[in-house]
């Protein structure tokens, strides 16, 4: 597989990948109050602000009836909610629990989703890249390989991203783009871009803010293995529950807006939004009763 | 004569492959084929070359098996370990345990010494000891090499397989040494056994030797650590790595089974550097014999 065949992005597409993003916005805030009143023991890696990246490959590759391999790594929920995983047993997973999708051993940065084929991280920064290679040679399966800018400075991940282009395999890398290293600046950090890094080993290389339409078109035009680094924003802290002191750019506030505007007949959004708060706050409750 | 350890190596290579698994490494026609281990077949059938950095080349191999391919993974001195062993041990290695994911690798590792230095030199299997979830064996004979090979491919873990150059042309199996009343028992592992076997050449303290194929999970029978029980002057471990790592853990665990004292000889403590006069040897039945006149000589000087 060289491209993807190439799809329109439709209002129903905008729609669907808004959905998932507000989804994953809601879980996080939960988990958010929830981290806030000493809930768990442990620290949780919360996605709020990059969720547009996932919900939008997600729904463009649910439109090419794929299903890919995927490999993140922490601050993975928002990763594992838009590919559909199995929303209880991440909540267990949280808790801790047998039940949860790693039976209660990876807690918030090694989440797994055996049903959408999603594997789990050891901890080490990056490693996720060149073993989702290895997986991708073996199967000649698309596979996406996600990662944030910090840990695509990695040696093991760019020579990873250059194998792949010498073997022309049917892989995806995402570098989800926050500018920080917990919280050191990208500028402090290195001069180049992950993107023309990628151009430079023959990974056709992207790189656009976490704008639906611009990720769509990426994914349109990308000759794989490709490479798309994505910029947004953190709204939490690196880990736990609080608000770093930067201007941040939202991107579900940005959608919310157009959407009201452009689809106001298509999608109800406070009724939306009020039935995902709902869901969520049932399937917590009904988790830590238990 | 049967086949040599080497011709047995290339045929399980050779008949892994062809079940649809892979075999990756660097350099995997380099000095004949890495001395003849390695069939002489191509990417097509599975033979993968992994010429880029060698922390990836681990993580790529770790992403092979998570898909079912039990790859041969071939590192051509053990020393290179020290960059090829990170994604595979914690990721290979913890795998089963977090994710309920299997992740079987043969870590084909390969030891040799003389006048190649302190990375190219000696073995270095205690680097993936520390590791839970990682199985280590030391095959030295042809069956022994098949057994770990058929344990390996009959479960489900990563197997990392210590090998020493030099018993590439070994066409025969081992026996263990029994002898009633020993004054020493000796457990030698990877190519130790060889001049542990001979030690009765040079010493006359009666000593029983029990070469070992398994590091871990450690395989010394009721019947060795009864004989150690028996043993007038205790246990000595071989290595051919440096002490301070699994020798001293077998030593006491063994300790803890037998109330025995049991000491170890492996590599010296210090850096082997590039010319024959300061390499690092692994010892020899003359150290070997001489670290037991020691060691009885401690004993009987106590006692007096």
């Amino acid at each position: 597989m060289e491209r993807f065949t190439y799809k329109q992005f439709t209002g129903l597409d905008r729609i669907e990948t808004f959905t998932k993003a507000l989804y994953s916005r809601k879980f996080e805030e939960h988990v958010f109050n929830l981290i806030k009143n000493n809930t768990f023991k442990y620290p949780l890696y919360l996605s709020a602000g990059e969720e547009y990246a996932p919900a939008t490959i997600a729904t463009y590759l649910k439109r090419q009836n794929i299903k890919p391999l995927i490999f993140g790594q922490h601050r993975g929920h928002s990763i594992y909610l838009s590919f559909d995983g199995n929303k209880d047993k991440l909540v267990c997973e949280l808790l801790g629990k047998k039940t949860g999708c790693a039976e209660g051993m990876g807690g918030s940065a090694s989440i797994q989703g055996k049903d959408i084929d999603m594997f789990g991280h050891d901890g080490l920064m990056g490693t996720q890249i060149p073993i989702a290679v290895g997986a991708c040679h073996a199967t000649n399966r698309l596979t996406l390989a996600i990662c944030g800018d910090a840990a695509a400075e990695e040696d093991y991940v760019m020579s990873a991203i250059a194998w792949a282009g010498t073997k022309k395999l049917p892989i995806l890398f995402i570098v989800t783009d926050n500018n920080l290293s917990i919280l050191t600046e990208k500028s402090i950090r290195r001069n180049w871009e992950m993107s023309t890094f990628a151009n430079s080993v023959n990974v056709d290389g992207y790189d656009v803010d976490d704008d639906p339409k611009l990720i769509w078109h990426c994914l349109n035009n990308i000759k794989l293995p490709g490479l798309i680094n994505i910029r947004a924003d953190r709204l939490f802290w690196h880990a736990g529950a609080g608000i770093d002191n930067y201007v941040k750019r939202d991107r579900i506030k940005l959608e919310r807006d157009k959407l009201s505007f452009l689809y106001r007949d298509d999608i109800d959004i406070p009724h939306v939004e009020s039935q995902i708060k709902t869901d969520i706050n049932n399937l917590w409750d009904k988790h830590l009763e238990k | 004569m049967g086949q040599t350890l080497r011709e047995v190596i290339r045929e399980l290579t050779a008949s892994h492959l062809k079940l649809g698994n892979q075999l990756f490494g660097q350099c995997l026609t380099a000095v004949g084929w890495v001395n003849g281990t390695v069939p002489e077949l191509t990417e097509n059938d599975g033979l993968v070359e992994l010429s880029m950095a060698d922390v990836m080349a681990g993580g790529v191999v770790v992403g092979s098996a998570l898909m079912g391919k039990r790859p041969i993974y071939l590192v051509r001195y053990q020393g290179f370990q020290w960059f090829n062993s990170p994604i595979i041990a914690n990721y290979a290695g913890k795998s089963k345990d977090i994710w309920q994911r299997p992740c079987p690798i043969f870590i084909r590792s390969i030891a040799m010494e003389g006048g190649i230095g302190p990375v190219g030199g000696s073995s270095h299997h205690g680097l993936f000891y520390r590791m839970p979830g990682i199985k280590i064996a030391a095959p030295m004979t042809p069956n022994e090499y098949k057994q770990v090979y058929q344990e390996f491919m009959e479960g489900d873990d990563t197997v990392y397989v210590s090998e020493h150059r030099n018993s590439y042309n070994v066409d025969y199996e081992t026996s263990d040494v029994v002898i009633d009343n020993a004054d020493f028992i000796l457990f030698p592992f990877s190519i130790t056994r060889y001049e542990a076997l001979n030690i009765g050449s040079v010493t006359n303290f009666k000593c029983s030797v029990f070469p070992q194929c398994w590091i871990s999970p450690l395989k010394i029978t009721t019947e060795q650590i009864d004989a150690l029980k028996k043993s007038k002057y205790g246990g000595v471990v071989l290595d051919d790595d440096y002490p301070n790592g699994i020798a001293k853990q077998i030593a006491y665990e063994l300790m803890h089974k037998s109330g025995k004292p049991v000491h170890v000889l492996c590599i010296d403590e210090r850096t082997a550097g590039f010319q024959p006069h300061n390499d690092n040897f692994p010892p020899s039945k003359h150290k070997i014999s001489e670290f037991l006149q020691q060691i009885y000589n401690e004993q009987v000087s106590n006692y007096i």
